[in-house]
């Protein structure tokens, strides 16, 4: 790709702690994230993926190497970036509209326009609720709804604010199957209409396989980046991909590479 | 309400107490119970019309000074419960001395606030105000600190400061976990301003059963008891009902419950 990346690591670690207690969660990373690229984070649980999003997303420090967004480096919370997490998080006291409401009331400028152009804001809720199948929803609360509809809402929360980045933490893994796969197609109809830039951590291969264009195979903590592949599945993709030799193939040799992360970086977790 | 609801909501409690009364009447009647020991529940009752007068002018006072020290219990709880809540070192300072001076029996208390203050109301809505606002802190500085990380993770990555989280999920979120404090904090300070009333004072419910104890009139003694009792009673129901008003939200499905 020609254009410059949106994000770059180059060599970034990352610990918690400080001294000889610290925990190295993730080392020596180096990637580039580019501007309306979809890249997923794949890897055995407790490799340090989560941490990727927190150190990209500002929210956590790197102990060394260079981390840029945008071509500035990282020194705080990004303020461009929109989190989901597995756990839909939200607020059982606010209506599914005002939850997505949430974020405008945060981020500048649309803090200080919020109140005088209410109306206007919440239009354009409601009108992206009404993009993920919610429309009749918006006044409903949190836990009036399914858990598949309540990570719809929470995706909407995370889109609202136009983030430069949306960040997605393993989001349907609390979610049946089918439900999965209906999100499957709602992420990837939403990124292709805002040509948003996403990055997703899982250890579903299979979704990251029909979802992303590239995805990233971490090893065991200390996390390291052992495999990059460029998924070369022509996109939109539809579900019946999922399905085909090619798909089957590249989600084998995938998971062939975790296998081997696996084993020998030090041993267990 | 439908009629099956009725029966258990309404019909069964009534129907309950009623059945008390009427055992304690028999038993009194039975076994020719001394009138200094224990009335009937119908000399109760008459004792309590008897001296209804002064039995009112008491109980208002009790219940001005309970609510007043609850008041004040209120405001200093919620303050110093968000105060503890936003900063770990504010809690691990404070705590100890919290405990420690919740641990005190406040009886003890009652007579150096007479000693500072004198006779009079002051000393029990003290009592009130220090035996009752202890939940309140814990409460809310519980509910402040089990705030989620993750969603306090999408909230910093937008940027919200730390007064922002506070505001937009913080102080919303303990809420729950304060009104149900109240419910506990407003019996405390019932408790606190009748010991203070019974250690030393010149008006109040309290007062009033041991000027009674002394005369050995032992229904007015008994009377005061029943009033205190529907005095807590209306006191509990009233925050209870306050909390249900503003937290429904954290009731959900049975939320008309």
């Amino acid at each position: 790709m020609t254009t410059p990346a949106l994000v770059r690591l180059d060599r970034v670690s990352m610990a918690y702690g400080r001294g000889e207690a610290a925990i190295h969660a993730v080392e020596e990373i180096s990637l580039e994230i580019h501007t309306g690229e979809f890249i997923a984070v794949v890897g055995p649980s407790g490799c340090g993926k989560s941490s990727l999003m927190k150190l990209i997303s500002g929210l956590h420090p790197p102990l060394s190497g260079n981390l840029s967004v945008e071509g500035k480096p990282v020194r705080g919370p990004i303020k461009s970036v929109g989190m989901v997490f597995q756990n839909s998080n939200l607020l059982p006291w606010r209506s599914v509209v005002d939850n997505v409401l949430l974020p405008l009331e945060i981020v500048e400028p649309h803090r200080s326009r919020i109140r005088r152009e209410a109306g206007l804001y919440r239009e354009k809720s409601i009108k992206l609720l009404e993009s993920v199948g919610l429309g009749g929803f918006t006044e409903k609360f949190p836990w009036q709804l399914s858990g598949g509809m309540q990570q719809r809402a929470s995706i909407c929360r995370a889109l609202i604010h136009e983030p430069e980045i949306l960040m997605l933490d393993e989001p349907f893994g609390a979610l049946d199957a089918f439900t999965r796969e209906d999100l499957w197609c709602l992420l990837r109809d939403l990124q292709a209409a805002r040509s948003a830039t996403v990055m997703l951590v899982t250890h579903d291969l299979r979704e990251a396989v029909f979802l992303a264009d590239t995805v990233y195979v971490m090893s065991n903590r200390p996390g390291r980046i052992v495999k990059r592949f460029e998924v070369g599945i022509e996109r939109p993709r539809d579900l019946e991909v999922t399905y085909s030799t090619e798909f089957q193939a590249i989600v084998h040799e995938l998971r062939g590479h975790i296998g081997r992360a696996g084993e020998p970086a030090g041993g267990a977790h | 309400m439908d009629r099956r609801e009725f029966t258990i909501k309404v019909v069964s409690p009534a129907l309950f107490t009623l059945s008390l009364f009427v055992i304690w009447e028999a038993v009194c009647r039975l076994f020719h119970v001394p009138l200094t020991i224990l009335p009937a529940a119908s000399d109760v009752f008459a004792a309590l019309w008897r001296y209804r007068d002064p039995i009112m002018e008491n109980s208002l006072v009790t219940l001005w000074t309970t609510l007043a020290g609850f008041a004040i219990a209120t405001a200093f709880g919620l303050a110093l419960g968000i105060a503890v809540g936003w900063h770990r070192a504010l809690y691990a300072g404070i705590y100890p001395v919290l405990v420690g001076f919740n641990s005190i029996p406040k009886v003890a208390v009652v007579p150096v606030l007479i000693l500072w203050f004198g006779l009079g109301e002051v000393p029990a809505i003290m009592t009130a105000f220090l035996i009752s606002f202890f939940p309140i802190v814990v409460n809310v500085a519980t509910g402040l600190a089990t705030t989620e990380p993750e969603l306090e993770d999408v909230l910093r990555a937008l940027g919200a400061s730390k007064l922002d989280i506070m505001r937009k999920v913080g102080i919303p979120r303990s809420l729950p976990y304060f009104f149900g404090s109240l419910k506990v904090a407003i019996t405390l300070a019932f408790v606190g301003t009748v010991v203070s009333e019974t250690v030393g004072a010149n008006k109040g419910i309290g007062k009033l059963m041991l000027d009674a104890q002394s005369a050995f009139q032992v229904p007015i003694v008994f009377a005061g008891l029943l009033v205190l009792a529907i005095l807590g009673i209306v006191l509990y129901a009233m925050t209870a009902l306050i909390e249900q008003r503003f937290t429904g939200w954290a009731f959900r499905g049975h939320a008309n419950y």
